[in-house]
C-alpha cells in the first residue's frame, strides 16, 4: 500500500444544499463542513456528561432532556420546551444548568462561572451541548408549541426579536430584519423566516473555524446584545430561552444537521 | 497536551480514505507573548509499517483535521497515525478500516 496523495480533503461530499440559494457562502459552508474537528468536542462533551460532580457527586446522565431521564436521542432536536418540573419552558443549555442544580447539587453561581470558553478551555456548558447535539442529528427538529407556556415564550421571543432598545436603539431586527445583507463575509438571515431560520438553527452549536471556539446559542444571544451595545442578558433566562424559541419554531421541521461548523 | 484524537479510515473503490482529527493548539508564536507551540511531525502506518512521514509546521490551522487517501488497503487493516510536536510532546489513535 502507498499513499497517493496527502492533502486537505477535497472529496466531494453527499450533502444536500445548506443555503437555500447557491451561493459562495453555501459552498465555503459546505467546504468547511467537511473538515470539522467538533467530534472532538463530543469526545470530551460525553466525559462531562459522564462526570461525577456537585456536592452529590453525581453525574448527569439521568438528565431529563425532555424523553426521559438520560435519553439523548432526538433530545436536542425537541427543545427548547415546556418541562412541568421546573414549570418554565427551556432550551438544552438552561435544562443542563437545572439539572447541575438540581440532580447535581451545583450552585447556580459555580454551575454558570464559565458557560462561554475560549479556543484553550471549552467551557463545560459547549462541550455537554455537543455531546447531546450528535444524539439528534438527522432529526426533524420539533421543538414544543403546544403548550400555553410554550405559545406565550415564543411570543415573547418575537417581541424581543423586534424590541429596539440600547445606546444604538438595536433590535435583532436592524441587522437580521433584511433580505441580502451581510456583514462581511456572513450573511445575515431573516430569522423568522423559515428558510433561513432553518439552515441556521439546525446547524448549532457550532465550531467557529476564525476563533477555534465551540460556540452554543445561549452565547449567540449574549454575544448579540453585547454587538447592539444592550446590557448583558442573563444566561438561561426567560428572554434569552424566548428568543430561540421563537427562532427555533421559525427552523420547526428542519433536519438538525449540527453540532456543525461556522465561519 | 493529549487531547483527544480521532480518526475513520473506509475502503472506497479500492482506495482507503483515512480522515483524522488532532486536538492541539498550533500556535504560530506570533502573538509575541507565547512561544510558537505545534506539530512537527505526522506518522502513518500501515499495520506497523510507515507509509507517510510528514512534515508540517505553524501553518496549519488549530485543531488540524487532515484526510488522505490510501492506495489499496482491505478490511481490518490497521492504520495508525501519531503527530510529534516541537515541545515533545506526541499523541496517536489508530482504527481499523471498515
Amino acid at each position: 500500500m502507498r499513499a497517493i496523495a496527502c492533502s486537505a480533503l477535497l472529496a466531494l461530499a453527499v450533502t444536500p444544499a445548506l443555503a437555500q440559494k447557491q451561493s459562495p457562502f453555501a459552498e465555503y459552508q459546505r467546504m468547511a463542513n467537511e473538515n470539522s474537528p467538533i467530534e472532538l468536542f463530543e469526545i470530551l462533551g460525553e466525559e462531562a456528561w459522564k462526570k461525577r460532580q456537585g456536592t452529590k457527586n453525581v453525574s448527569l446522565e439521568q438528565c431529563d432532556l425532555g424523553q426521559g431521564p438520560g435519553v439523548l436521542k432526538g433530545a436536542y432536536a425537541g427543545l427548547p420546551r415546556y418541562f412541568a418540573d421546573a414549570d418554565r419552558v427551556m432550551d438544552l443549555e438552561t435544562r443542563l444548568l437545572h439539572c447541575m442544580m438540581t440532580l447535581q447539587g451545583r450552585s447556580r453561581e459555580e454551575a454558570t462561572k464559565r458557560v462561554f470558553g475560549n479556543a484553550d478551555n471549552p467551557s463545560e456548558m459547549a462541550l455537554l451541548s455537543a455531546y447531546i447535539a450528535r444524539a439528534s442529528n438527522g432529526m426533524p427538529m420539533r421543538p414544543g408549541s403546544g403548550h400555553p407556556k410554550e405559545r406565550a415564550t415564543i411570543e415573547l421571543g418575537q417581541k424581543l426579536y423586534f424590541h429596539r432598545a440600547g445606546p444604538w436603539d438595536f433590535s435583532c431586527a436592524s441587522c437580521h430584519g433584511e433580505e441580502d445583507k451581510r456583514i462581511r463575509m456572513s450573511e445575515l438571515p431573516v430569522l423568522y423566516k423559515p428558510e433561513h431560520a432553518r439552515p441556521m438553527l439546525s446547524t448549532w452549536p457550532s465550531y467557529r473555524v476564525s476563533t477555534s471556539v465551540l460556540v452554543t446559542l445561549q452565547w449567540r444571544m449574549n454575544d448579540c446584545y453585547r454587538q447592539m451595545r444592550m446590557p448583558e442578558p442573563v444566561y438561561g433566562s426567560e428572554a434569552t430561552v424566548a428568543l430561540i424559541s421563537f427562532m427555533t419554531k421559525a427552523a420547526e421541521g428542519a433536519t438538525y444537521r449540527g453540532p456543525a461548523i461556522k465561519r | 497536551m493529549a487531547g483527544p484524537m480521532k480518526m475513520r479510515a473506509t475502503l472506497a473503490g479500492g482506495n482507503t480514505d483515512v480522515r483524522v482529527l488532532m486536538s492541539h493548539p498550533m500556535d504560530t508564536g506570533q502573538g509575541g507573548k507565547t512561544p510558537p507551540y505545534f506539530i512537527q511531525n505526522v506518522t502513518v502506518k500501515v499495520n506497523g509499517r510507515t507509509v507517510i512521514e510528514g512534515q508540517i509546521s505553524q501553518a496549519i490551522s488549530r485543531n488540524p483535521v487532515f484526510s488522505f487517501r490510501l492506495k489499496g488497503g482491505s478490511k481490518g487493516d490497521r492504520i495508525e497515525v501519531s503527530w510529534l510536536d516541537n515541545k515533545g510532546d506526541s499523541n496517536k489513535t489508530d482504527a481499523v478500516i471498515a
